[in-house]
């Protein structure tokens, strides 16, 4: 098992707090970004609230709560698994994190279904577009953008999270290490982001 | 710290994300024009609010994380309120999307100052 206390820091507990901070000033910047997408729909729909509600009516809102549901559950084990490293429960943290990459997986399997699904129906801006409503194409763009960077994020996510099962698997890492608790940051905030996504995209136009 | 006292503590947040997600899909289908939205958005803010207060562990007083997360929630709250006020508060023909006709007449000839 190797030491968490890494250099230049004199105690674990600065070590935790440094990688806090660090990892939500990180935070700050990606929230800032999908902030720029967001303000972009948000400027569309107040220009054009008609075309945005019948294009958001066209998205796929069963596998969109599906979904949400997964990804809800999935910060729930990693709630569980950084909370479980901490207090040292070594198989619990160990179990979390492959249940967490495994939701993080199920994620992708259901946003694959709905991607496909989309692509079949037209949705896709461009020449092959199927809504004769003017301006959903900018729904529609913003859709495959924003959810395109949240699938990245969540791969990027599963990966950081896969590392560090593996390394507390091989006891290459200790389960002190203050990194368990930053790959939970970031995995709650692709949920969050997630949660504000599914609010804009799949619940306009249902009543 | 044991494992049931962490199920605890995360189970109850996970039943009130469940028990929101529920809401908001029930109430999206319900005909109530402009509150559709409010509630949507609303429902999202408190989701967020439970994932970071409970599962990114805000709610522990930490000054250095409130400040990091709070200085991504002024200035996001900087970039919308500025671009909303241009946008809400401009005349329709200067809002984008709009194409004004160009003038049938020629232009003017140049003189004087405007020469130069």
């Amino acid at each position: 098992m190797s030491e968490a206390l890494r250099k230049p820091w004199l105690s674990l507990q600065r070590q935790r707090e440094a990688t806090s901070f660090g990892l939500w000033v990180f935070l700050a910047t990606e929230a800032m970004f999908f902030a720029a997408a967001i303000l972009a729909y948000g400027f569309y729909r107040t220009l054009f609230p008609g075309p945005f509600v019948a294009a958001a009516r066209e998205s796929a809102i069963g596998y969109g709560t599906a979904n949400t549901a997964i990804l809800l559950t999935s910060s729930l084990f990693m709630a569980a698994g950084a909370e479980a490293a901490r207090a040292g429960l070594r198989r619990m943290a160990l179990r979390c994190l492959l249940l967490t990459i495994l939701l993080g997986a199920a994620f992708l399997v259901v946003k694959g279904f709905e991607y496909a699904k989309d692509i079949g129906e037209g949705l896709m801006p461009g020449p092959f577009f199927r809504l004769d409503v003017p301006r959903a194409q900018f729904f529609w763009s913003f859709y495959w953008v924003a959810t395109g960077v949240h699938a990245v994020h969540l791969a990027v996510g599963m990966v950081a999270t896969g590392t560090l099962l593996l390394q507390a698997w091989w006891r290459s890492r200790s389960l002190a290490s203050p990194a368990f608790e930053a790959v939970a940051l970031y995995w709650h905030f692709v949920d969050a982001v997630w949660v504000l996504l599914f609010a804009l995209i799949y619940l306009p136009g249902r009543s | 710290m044991s494992a049931t006292s962490i199920w605890e503590r995360v189970i109850p947040v996970w039943l009130a994300l469940m028990a929101l997600l529920g809401i908001t899909v029930f109430g999206a289908y319900q005909p109530v024009g402009t509150f559709n939205l409010l509630l949507a958005l609303g429902i999202a803010v408190a989701k967020i609010a439970l994932v970071a207060l409970f599962f990114m562990r805000l709610r522990e007083p930490d000054p250095l994380l409130r400040l990091a997360a709070g200085a991504a929630g002024l200035w996001i709250l900087f970039l919308f309120s500025l671009s909303f006020v241009d946008l809400l508060t401009r005349p329709a023909p200067s809002q984008p999307g709009v194409v004004t006709p160009r003038s049938e007449a020629p232009p003017a000839r140049a003189e004087g100052s405007r020469a130069f």
